[in-house]
């Protein structure tokens, strides 16, 4: 009945504009994602020269968010932007800010790599590390594919793999000032684990803001701050009332 | 730290985090809003409907001739709010804004069906007079249009053939408030005898603005009342119009997008002769809930 397209933007150069918005914060999100693989990777296996290497990506992340940032300024100034368009600038600038804040993270888990290898391997806290670093990679790789997907279910799941990564991190900590408790030698070196751990329950915290974000952008709902059942309980309504 | 105390188990390794599924790459912005949730058919969405209703208007439609313009449209305008117009150029938008006090009545061809009523009163009754109609609801317009007279007598013109005053002195307070209202008295008090079309574009659409408040209506229709005029006398029309809204209600018709996100409280938005969304300005343009509103204020629609 009508003959108007509303597939794209009347301005070509809006359209690309918020491509090129995606795909460098999905860029980003890669370049971070390794980082901190990287990080616990160089944790477990003591690799110095790793480890290095993660502290010196910073840089470019550090480029990134700047210039990320740089790129939403213009398209605010000059287009705009409302609705969704809005709510993606929007999400971009934040996740954005997640992301550096992630590189943070690893470089921390990097630093203690490093302090390991000098004071030599913690006694315990290896298996934690592992396990709660896989879970936490995973985090990170869903909340970046709830963004390249718009896929709001999925950025769910994040925010609930989050809240387990939460009682691992509590449930190792404990485990681990108990061993230090019964011997106060291994202090310093199960400190450095300790830390890398708190980085990586940080890094799923920030995955978790990105997934909220992710929320944002799809549906338009302000879902931070609030528990996981409230959330679903928001998103079924929304979905009911859109049938 | 109490947590030491307790005692210590590792949690169970968790439900082993489901791999996402593999769903196809999603290349395009275009596929990608074809993901988001503003889908709907059907009536107008969103809230049309208010509960203290200056003009409530019921299952309107228009029809030029043979030609329907606009079909359908049901809405409150509720009192003392301002409601924005918007949609693509022959929407319907315009030709529904004037059936709010009856100016399609000089079109010959046209012809108006449902029922608007204004404070519970339809104004298409037939023994219904469009005068005083025209004095409760005023008009401005997209070009200003003063009368070939002086300042004063533009502003004095209504008041005296409704006959809101007969003694000079009660005329003079109602164009002085009237300009002071519409924020041209400081620019015009010294030359009321000098003729209105002398003044500036933006000094005269404040001056058609004041000869549409000098009447004391209470609804002010107006119609791309910016689309003429530079930035700086549309900021000053906008200021106007929040100022204006304590107390009259108005309903704006503009193809300016950031004025309507601007200067109303709701917006309604018309696709081709349909009135497709109502909400709050402020829902509106952060999340639309018809996917036709979205497409139209991210410039989709062309």
């Amino acid at each position: 009945m009508d003959n108007l397209h509303i597939d794209r933007h009347i301005s070509q150069q809006f359209n690309a504009d918020l491509e090129h918005l995606r795909t460098h914060l999905l860029e980003l999100g890669g370049i971070v994602e390794e980082q901190v693989a990287n990080a616990v990777k160089a944790l477990e296996t003591a690799d110095s020269a790793l480890a290095e290497q993660v502290l010196h990506t910073e840089t470019e992340v550090d480029q990134r968010e700047i210039s990320l940032d740089h790129e939403c300024t213009l398209i605010l100034a000059r287009r705009q932007p409302a609705a969704s368009d809005l709510r993606l600038v929007l999400m971009v600038t934040k996740t954005t800010h997640d992301l550096e804040r992630m590189g943070d993270e690893a470089d921390k888990i990097a630093k203690m790599a490093l302090a390991l290898n000098e004071d030599g391997a913690s006694p315990r806290g290896y298996i934690e590390l592992r396990h709660i670093g896989s879970n936490v990679l995973k985090l990170v790789n869903m909340a970046l594919d709830a963004f390249a997907r718009y896929d709001a279910q999925m950025a769910v799941r994040v925010v609930r793999d989050d809240n387990q990564v939460d009682l691992e991190y509590r449930s190792a900590l404990r485990e681990l000032i108990t061993y230090m408790m019964e011997d106060p030698r291994s202090i310093s070196r199960v400190m450095n684990i300790l830390w890398a751990l708190r980085a990586l329950e940080r890094i799923g915290d920030h995955a978790r803001n990105i997934a909220e974000n992710v929320i944002y952008l799809v549906h338009g709902m302000d879902v931070r701050h609030i528990s996981l059942d409230e959330i679903e309980k928001k998103l079924e309504a929304e979905n009911h009332g859109a049938e | 730290m109490s947590e030491v105390l307790e005692p210590i188990v590792l949690t169970k390794s968790p439900a082993p985090l489901a791999a996402p599924p593999i769903a196809p790459p999603i290349a395009t912005q275009n596929e990608l809003k074809a993901k988001m949730k503003t889908k709907r058919e059907g009536s107008t969405v969103g809230k049309p409907f208010v509960e203290a209703a200056k003009l409530s208007v019921r299952g309107v439609n228009v029809f030029y001739g043979a030609k329907q313009a606009v079909f359908g449209v049901d809405l409150d305008i509720a009192k003392n709010q301002v409601i924005a117009m918007i949609g693509p150029s022959g929407c319907g938008k315009s030709t529904f804004l004037r059936c709010l006090n009856r100016m399609n009545d000089t079109i010959e061809s046209c012809r108006i069906e449902g029922s608007i009523c204004l404070d519970g009163e339809d104004i298409y009754e037939s023994k219904l007079d469009v005068v005083p109609l025209r004095a409760r609801v005023g008009m401005v317009f997209q070009k200003p249009n003063p009368f070939p007279k002086s300042i004063y007598d533009n502003v004095a013109y209504g008041p005296k053939i409704h006959g809101l005053a007969s003694r000079r002195a009660d005329l003079d307070e109602i164009v002085e408030t009237s300009l002071r209202r519409a924020g041209l008295w400081e620019e015009v008090k010294d030359r009321l005898d000098s003729p209105g079309t002398g003044l500036s574009g933006g000094q005269q659409q404040r001056l058609c603005i004041a000869r549409t408040i000098a009447v004391s209506p209470e609804v002010i229709l107006m119609d791309e009342p910016c689309s003429a005029l530079d930035p700086i006398a549309t900021a000053k029309i906008e200021e106007l119009i929040a100022e204006l809204s304590q107390n009259f209600t108005i309903a704006i018709v503009t193809h300016s997008m950031q004025q309507a996100a601007r200067v109303s409280d709701r917006t309604a938005y018309f696709h081709l002769g349909k009135l497709i969304e109502v909400n709050e300005t402020q829902k509106v343009f952060t999340n639309p809930d018809h996917e036709l509103t979205e497409a139209y204020i991210t410039g989709r629609i062309g």
